[in-house]
């Protein structure tokens, strides 16, 4: 996803560009450029892309929408972009209109559980709720007596407790007590957590993959303009080499994701399939942020280490986007388990159906 | 600097219905004893009447013109069945360095009538081919090459040596870079051209070499005053490296570059059994991840190839990655097999699997190009030489 092909993603770019710009917002102590970026992205119909024209979304194709959040990972843009798409999404699954505003969702592990209640109150507890206290709602996958059900709820009635990620974003604790949602129906068939967590792992590998480009970007850019030994460190052939490896990451999270998102956007249902897909892009995403991100910050040296300098911007999102919808230890059990369940001989035959 | 791509590349419907013809066809040559997949540590297999059968089927040559004997196929259906003989351990030396390399250097640079008389001997699976780019004292440094192409009446005289040759033992023809000229000050890569040789001339000889794996796959191959015809040059007279730097990327990016020790994988899944314990399992899901993402990487370029790009630098980080987890995975198996129960049924292929593809390893990294060396190939690539 080199450069844009499409008119939504070109919007996308462009806004990320002009309003965007990791060294302005590096520089921008009070995140004063977070209200025109939204404003931007929500006139141009990009934070809704994922939901319906009939319920005022702009009714993206999900392969878009893919790239959207791809180019996202590129600025690592820490506003709750992917994570409204991702609820709108979600809503949309559930026949529910998606509100105005910034939403996020829950629960955003795979271990937590909301429950809904036989008087149709939501319980529980979700932990990394990414954006939790900056979104508006909260679009909620709960589990109750007659399955799966998705609801809307207004972050203003739940309690949330500020955390971090490792990059210093909004990651919260959301407490669901007895709260009545705004709007509550039944998931489609077969629609359970793991959709869930499979949909919002490939939108993290996908910022993961972004942000990795842009690493490998930055990284060679400034081994050809870091003068040592009275010449570009990029000239020594060890650094050549890491670069080299930097790309190799790059270019493997890049596969996954786009392939499986690809899978994904192509998909009648969230088969087997999709799920190896699904699960080994977070698995191989999550590797490669920790190989390259080493990488990245070896070639800055200490300048990287700077909060003046962008690098952590791209290098501490692409490592704390590892932990959301699941980890790679998470999903790495998880295909392993199938993998096995299905036996040896099948192993071939369902890497080579893709 | 423009960002690496790997597009999601789907293999088209008739490549399914390939894969199932090919895999049937495995199963066949299994079943009449041709071969054990399980037992991938086989001596030298030079296996001529199944090149003869894979030939038949029209699996050699598949994407070179049907003037040529070639199928006029495509890339992606190359690859699927590469890959199919690949993961069964199919003996496919006879005519597998033909059908990736030999053949399309020989459609591109060999005169009309060496291609109508040598190709369709190859897509019938009766020519084997050994490539002679390394010598003694140049392995990475090509350049380095020394062994000498003297002209003399009607062709050339060859004297000197290669190593490291593959198959020569049992090839009809190499395709070698010999020195024509000096290199120039200006250009070290200047002054080497390539031949087609038959290797039943006289004054050829092939001395075999053992491998720690305890095959003889490789050789020690001298030339004394043997005689090239000069029909049998390929290409420009002293711009041998213009020619085989342009066709890597069909070197390094297909489906063997990262499944040559895939074996231990099957045969650690079937060793855990259908109920892994978390330690197993996380292993396993891992390994399997990354092999998924190496497979989609390397259909990707398969796809660039198809739509006749040149991804040098993509077909480089394949083989790179491919080749590093390759080597590396039987390692990991190794790991976790630790744990496997004593009295897991197939144990004993694991172990006997685990002991060859641990001897196997080292090479990996080395054959082809070595990983410094492809290294260099993406710095370049990124801009930074
Ligand atoms: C199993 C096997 C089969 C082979 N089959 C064939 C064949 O059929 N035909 C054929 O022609 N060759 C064949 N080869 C040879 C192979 O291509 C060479 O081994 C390879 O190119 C490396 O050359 P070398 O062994 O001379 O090592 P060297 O070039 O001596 O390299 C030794 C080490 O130094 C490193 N090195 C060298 N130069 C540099 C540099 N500039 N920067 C950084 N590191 C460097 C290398 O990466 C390597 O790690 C085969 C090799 C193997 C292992």
């Amino acid at each position: 996803m080199a450069e844009a092909e499409n008119i939504v993603v070109a919007t996308a770019e462009r806004i990320f560009a002009d309003l965007a710009d990791p060294q302005t917002i590096n520089h921008d102590k009070d995140g004063r450029w977070t209200a025109p970026l939204w404003r931007a992205l929500s006139e141009a119909g990009l934070t809704l892309a994922w939901v319906g024209e009939e319920f005022g979304g702009a009714g993206t194709d999900l392969a878009d929408g893919f790239e959207i959040i791809n180019a996202a990972g590129r600025f690592a843009i820490a506003v709750p972009l992917a994570e409204t798409l991702l609820a709108g999404w979600l809503l949309q699954q559930g026949g529910i209109a998606s509100p105005d505003g910034a939403m996020t969702i829950a629960p955003a592990h795979p271990r937590d559980r909301i429950t809904l209640d036989t008087d149709g109150t939501l319980s529980g507890r979700a932990r990394g709720v990414p954006f939790a206290r900056t979104a508006q709602h909260v679009a909620v996958l709960a589990e109750g007596g007659d399955g799966v059900s998705i609801a809307l709820v207004e972050t203003a009635r739940l309690r949330i407790d500020a955390g971090l990620n490792l990059a210093n974003d909004p990651s919260d604790t959301v407490t669901f007590d007895k709260i009545m949602p705004l709007a509550c129906r039944p998931a489609p068939a077969g629609f359970d957590a793991t959709t869930l967590m499979l949909m919002g792992g490939v939108a993290r590998g996908l910022q993961i993959a972004g942000a990795l480009d842009r690493l490998l970007a930055i990284s060679v850019n400034y081994a050809g303009e870091r003068v040592a030994f009275e010449k570009p460190i990029g000239k020594f052939q060890a650094v050549q080499h890491n670069l080299a490896r930097l790309a190799g990451e790059s270019a493997a999270a890049s596969a996954a994701a786009t392939s499986a998102a690809d899978a994904i956007a192509r998909a009648a249902a969230f088969d087997e399939a999709v799920f190896l897909e699904a699960a080994a892009a977070k698995i191989r995403c999550a590797e490669a942020a920790e190989k390259g991100a080493a990488i990245a910050h070896q070639v800055h040296g200490a300048i990287g280490f700077t909060t003046e300098h962008i690098l952590h911007r791209f290098s501490l999102r692409a490592l704390a986007w590892r932990d959301d919808f699941g980890s790679e230890s998470h999903w790495a059990v998880e295909l392993g388990k199938r993998v096995a369940a299905r036996g040896a001989d099948e192993l071939w035959p369902l890497v080579a159906s893709r | 600097m423009s960002a690496l791509r790997f597009d999601p590349i789907r293999l088209p419907r008739e490549c399914e219905e390939l894969r199932k013809e090919v895999r049937a066809f495995l199963a066949d040559e299994i079943a009449a004893g041709t071969f054990n997949p399980y037992q991938p540590k086989r001596e030298d297999a030079d296996a001529r009447e199944f090149a003869a059968r894979v030939g038949a089927r029209g699996w050699i040559g598949m994407t070179w013109p049907k003037q040529y004997g070639g199928h006029e196929r495509s890339f992606l259906e190359r690859y699927v069945v590469t890959e199919e003989m690949r993961v069964a351990n199919a003996p496919v030396r006879r005519f597998f360095v033909a059908d990736r390399q030999s053949g399309p250097i020989l459609l591109r640079y060999a005169p009309e009538h060496i291609k109508m008389d040598i190709l369709p001997r190859i897509c019938r699976g009766e020519l084997c081919f050994a490539i002679g780019m390394s010598e003694p004292n140049s392995g990475s440094d090509l350049f380095a090459a020394k062994t000498r192409a003297t002209k003399t009446e009607g062709g050339w005289l060859i004297n000197g040596s290669k190593i490291w040759t593959t198959s020569a033992h049992m090839a009809d023809y190499m395709i070698a870079i010999f020195r024509t000229s000096p290199s120039t000050k200006e250009n070290r890569r200047h002054g080497l051209t390539q031949f087609l040789v038959n290797m039943k001339t006289p004054g050829i000889k092939v001395n075999p070499i053992g491998q720690i794996t305890g095959q003889k796959e490789f050789n020690e191959v001298v030339f004394t005053d043997a005689f090239v015809p000069d029909d049998h040059q390929l290409g420009e007279i002293d711009g041998a490296w213009k020619q085989a730097t342009s066709e890597l990327a069909y070197e390094r990016s297909g489906p063997e570059r990262f499944l040559e020790t895939y074996y231990v994988l099957t045969e650690l899944v079937r060793a855990v059994g259908p109920n892994p314990d978390t330690r197993s399992a996380e292993g396993i899901g891992r390994l399997v991840a990354q092999l998924h993402t190496m497979r989609r990487m390397s259909v990707s370029v398969a796809g660039m190839l198809q739509a006749g790009k040149e991804p040098v630098v993509e077909a480089s980080i394949v083989k790179d990655v491919g080749t590093i987890w390759e080597q590396q995975l039987p390692h990991r198996v190794r790991d976790l097999a630790a744990f496997v129960e004593e009295n897991a049924g197939n144990r004993e292929t694991l172990e006997n699997q685990l002991t060859f593809a641990m001897q196997t390893a080292p090479k990996l990294t080395i054959q082809g190009g070595t990983t410094e060396v492809l290294r260099g190939i993406i710095a370049r690539g990124l801009g930074l030489r």
